[in-house]
């Protein structure tokens, strides 16, 4: 099983506290891997809010294919830094050659653009760059987007805290959300995609579970967007039918719930929504999910949420302070990092809710 | 001494022999009274036997007339094997047995200038099922658990009706965070996603008629499971469509309109809407060919629900006036749901054949959004009448042709827009559940049966050329014959309720396949939870191919 945890905070967060949130649930997951996502930024790139950072792992060659690509594009760079790496024999580490986090500015022919084909261009070139990364495997490009870092490697996740440098708190490198997982993927092929939290255009997703409805969901996301690709890994789905929803058609949160895990029928017809929910049903059936699995994301405004399987069968606890809030797997992760929170006043999602997280900490849960 | 005919009709040309004991026999006449196609009669034969009565051998010879049973030579009255002559002996005297040496192809033709009709089903499948290659190899354990089939709450139902993408839904979102609904969508019904497919009530007596319905309605109001009946062609009892149980059936239309006045009168007397429309364009056991129901059965009740005279009622291969599907789809399916005002879903029946997913594509395609179903029909279907040749030589399995739809519907990204329904021998072995369990998952919304059916009111044909009378009004189970004596050999509560249990027992398992793949609702498109056995299989269908 995986586990998974996600802070938000009012206060900017050293990922070192993610590392002690999951490593405290190592018995839960094989310590195969790390993988993290940082929104809303402080430290060193908390001047550049408002400009896409590249996250990327790649080889020499892969970095060249890279810079060609965002050069021709117009992309210029504003600011850049590279973790010192540190490297000792005996370590639990596929290390890649680079690792590289550059914030650009946008090209100059944007500057009359919506935000919305800004988006899209970030997108698009992301895609390419994966694309043209593919081919001979010379890199792995997982997001490129404003006031976003993702880090994801295969290993032990103590070597790779230790690798990166992630161990010592530092005012440097922080953010006020940070989703991650310990663990890469079991069901299907390692590779680094499949590893969680996955990311789109300020949405994030992950998730400890399976999705048995994987195939039918696949057939139907890979004809929505070009954006939702890949499928390394089954919770992937989750995602993109999120972003679909939330992004695409312009629903509101609440109704992520009514398409992944519907009311069964004989609920629905006693609802003064019926109409809408029956027809929220119909018309996304391939979006449905089955199977065990607990799913925390975040929206591109920093919400963050939380969903269970419609028969909760897999675990998850939300505990907080008066300046973080924290979702973990297991509970040890949150009693690890908020020790002196009043854990009565924790939360246990169950399998009809949603647990809705804003920047102001305010809490809130949804009954579907 | 006779002379050798060798153009007469013998019995020994038929395709079933009668076997006769005259030692068992008591000459009760049961099995001579039972046999609706008169293929055996009482005679008197002319028997020699030497005795001798002396104590030294001294051989006579006497004659006596013995009264027998024999097999009729007449071609009308053929032998159809449906073992009625055996289940009414009390001695065992007397049976048929197939005829491995049968010239009845041959002769009928030769006799007739036309080749034999019958009903049922096709007769030369004898290859194993492609369904029956696949497994449920999927199964939950460990990573994902299993679900209680007991216990846990499962949503087993499909729908009927047009769906729109999501994009379209005419939704408008409050002040308050909610989506309403301020548009027309199309008509949609959730209903149990086997439907007892369209057998006309001139193709079935009225008891059975009468059975499927009961059943249907002791189904919904008693057993919670919404399934859903087809008329078929041939319209319904006026009283019944003022009835409040019109709601369970779906009407359906093809190319003879046959019942369609009395419907139309009865519109403004109904009380609640049908379920839906179904336009047949096609049957799978008799593709391209229309309807056909003998004047053997147009009893009075069928001339007066059709409006017609005691004739062979031939319904067109095509309907009139169509001559593209565009114009089909503009004409005949707005005109449907424009006739009950946009309530009830309209859907169409075509026969699986190599081009079916060219229709499928027009119509998923349709700007107007009013297909709501397309209901697929195999080969292994079943018909009232057909000509022979069209049983055993037209057609397409249904199976692939479905996985075509579904995966042509995936490529689009229009999955699930036209609800997929199947049929074509499905529950063929009896077992509707796993059937229909392994066409969900490559694609189907729903099934249909409706062979199965006659099998469970006690049906004795088979695919083994047993019986297949069905389009002579002599049924001998009464089950498609409104021959009166016939008919009262049925008991319509009795097959009612075997109906109702087998619902029940197919509902069971249904779920039984759900739980370990660990799925609360139905597998529609899974077919990453089945594997094959059959490579060919595994690769046409997509799915795992195991050994």
């Amino acid at each position: 099983m995986c586990r998974i945890g996600a802070i938000k905070s009012l206060n900017y967060v050293h990922p070192s506290t993610a590392l002690h949130l999951m490593n405290s649930q190592q018995k839960g997951h094989d310590n195969s891997g790390f993988a993290m996502v940082m929104q809303d930024l402080g430290g060193i790139f908390a001047d550049y809010k408002d400009k896409p950072t590249l996250s990327l792992a790649c080889t020499d060659e892969g970095l060249q294919i890279t810079e060609e690509i965002l050069g021709v594009l117009g992309f210029r760079q504003v600011f850049q830094w590279a973790p010192e790496t540190n490297w000792k024999p005996g370590m639990d580490i596929k290390k890649m050659p680079n690792y590289v986090f550059r914030t650009f500015d946008y090209p100059d022919y944007c500057r009359d653009m919506s935000q919305r084909d800004k988006e899209e261009l970030l997108t698009n070139t992301r895609l390419r760059i994966r694309a043209a990364l593919e081919k001979d495997e010379t890199g792995f490009v997982y997001s490129f987007w404003p006031d976003v870092i993702t880090l994801k490697e295969i290993g032990d996740p103590r070597d790779i805290g230790t690798f990166f440098g992630l161990w010592e708190p530092d005012e440097s490198f922080t953010a006020r959300t940070i989703t991650a997982q310990c663990r890469q993927n079991t069901n299907y092929a390692i590779v680094r995609y499949a590893a969680h939290p996955f990311f789109l255009q300020g949405y994030v997703t992950l998730t400890n579970g399976e999705n048995t409805f994987y195939q039918k969901n696949k057939e139907f996301q890979s004809t929505l967007h070009p954006g939702y690709l890949g499928f390394e890994s089954d919770s992937q789905c989750f995602l993109y039918t999120m972003h679909y929803m939330h992004r695409r058609l312009g629903w509101p949160l609440q109704y992520y719930k009514h398409i992944i895990t519907p009311l069964p029928f004989e609920e629905v017809v006693k609802r003064e929504d019926k109409e809408e929910l029956l027809a929220i049903r119909q018309s996304l059936a391939h979006l449905e999910i089955n199977g065990p699995n607990t799913i925390i994301g975040t929206l591109p405004d920093f919400t963050m949420w939380v969903v269970c399987d419609a028969k909760k069968l897999r675990p998850i606890v939300v505990g907080r302070t008066e300046d973080t809030v924290v979702f973990s797997s297991e509970v040890c992760g949150i009693n690890e990092i908020l020790p002196g929170r009043d854990w009565e006043s924790d939360i246990y999602p169950n399998e009809r809710e949603i647990v809705v997280v804003d920047n102001n900490l305010e809490v809130q849960r949804w009954k579907q | 001494m006779e002379t050798v005919k060798i153009n007469d009709l013998a019995c020994n040309d038929l395709p079933w022999k009668v076997i006769y004991d005259t030692k068992r026999c008591t000459l009760c006449g049961s099995c001579v009274s039972a046999c609706s196609f008169g293929a055996i009669k009482p005679k008197v034969e002319r028997r020699r036997k030497s005795f001798s009565d002396t104590e030294t051998p001294e051989p006579k010879i006497s004659f006596s007339a013995t009264p027998v049973i024999t097999q009729v030579n007449i071609l009308k009255h053929f032998c159809r094997g449906c073992g009625v002559c055996e289940r009414v002996c009390p001695n065992s005297a007397i049976r048929s047995e197939r005829n491995p040496d049968s010239r009845f192809n041959v002769v009928y033709q030769a006799t007739t200038a036309s080749g034999p009709k019958r009903g049922g089903r096709n007769n030369l499948e004898v290859q194993a099922r492609t369904l029956d290659t696949l497994r449920v190899g999927r199964i939950s354990q460990m990573t994902d658990p299993s679900l209680d089939a007991e216990r846990h709450t499962f949503d087993c139902l499909a729908p009927l009706g047009r769906v729109l993408p999501a994009q379209n839904l005419p939704f408008t979102l409050g002040p308050d965070g909610k989506l309403t609904k301020t548009g027309q969508t199309p008509p949609l019904n959730w209903i149990y996603p086997i439907i007892i497919g369209d057998m006309s009530i001139g193709a079935l007596s009225w008891r059975m008629w009468e059975a499927v319905s009961m059943a249907v309605a002791y189904l919904n109001e008693e057993c919670g499971l919404p399934v859903r009946q087809c008329s078929g062609e041939g319209g319904m009892p006026v009283r019944l469509l003022k009835s409040k149980y019109l709601k369970y059936v779906i009407l359906q239309i093809a190319s003879g309109h046959f019942g369609w006045n009395r419907i139309i009168k009865a519109m403004p007397h109904m009380v609640e809407d049908p379920a839906g429309v179904l336009i047949k364009i096609g049957q799978g056991a008799k593709p391209g060919d229309g309807g056909l129901l003998m004047a053997a059965k147009v009893a009075s009740h069928i001339q007066s629900i059709r409006g017609v005279p005691k004739s062979d009622l031939l319904s067109p291969p095509n309907h009139q006036g169509l001559y593209s599907i565009e114009e089909s789809v503009q004409k005949m399916f707005l005109s449907f749901n424009a006739a009950f005002k946009f309530r009830v879903p309209v859907a169409i029946k075509v026969a699986a054949s190599a081009t079916s997913v060219s229709v499928f594509n027009n119509l998923v395609r349709d700007p107007y959004n009013i297909v709501g179903g397309f209901f697929l029909d195999g080969i292994d279907g079943g018909t009232g009448a057909a000509h022979d040749i069209s049983l055993d030589h037209t057609g397409h399995p249904v199976v692939s042709k479905l996985r075509d739809c579904y995966q042509a519907a995936c490529a689009q990204g229009r999955q699930g827009q036209i609800p997929l329904w199947a049929a074509g021998g499905l529950g063929k072995t009896g077992n509707l559940a796993a059937d229909a369990f392994k066409m969900f998952c490559l694609g189907a919304n729903g099934v249909f049966t409706g062979k199965l059916m006659l099998q469970l009111a006690g049906c004795l044909g088979n695919e083994h050329s047993r019986c297949n009378a069905c389009n002579t009004g002599l049924c001998p189970a009464g089950i498609t014959t409104q021959e009166p004596l016939l008919v009262k050999r049925l008991n319509p509560d009795k097959v009612a309720e075997n109906i109702v249990n087998y619902f029940l027992g197919v509902d069971k398992e249904l779920r039984k396949l759900m739980a370990p793949i660990g799925n609360s609702s139905l597998p529609v498109g899974r077919s990453d939870c089945l594997i094959s056995t059959d490579k060919a299989v595994a690769d046409r269908l997509q799915v795992q191919y195991v050994c």
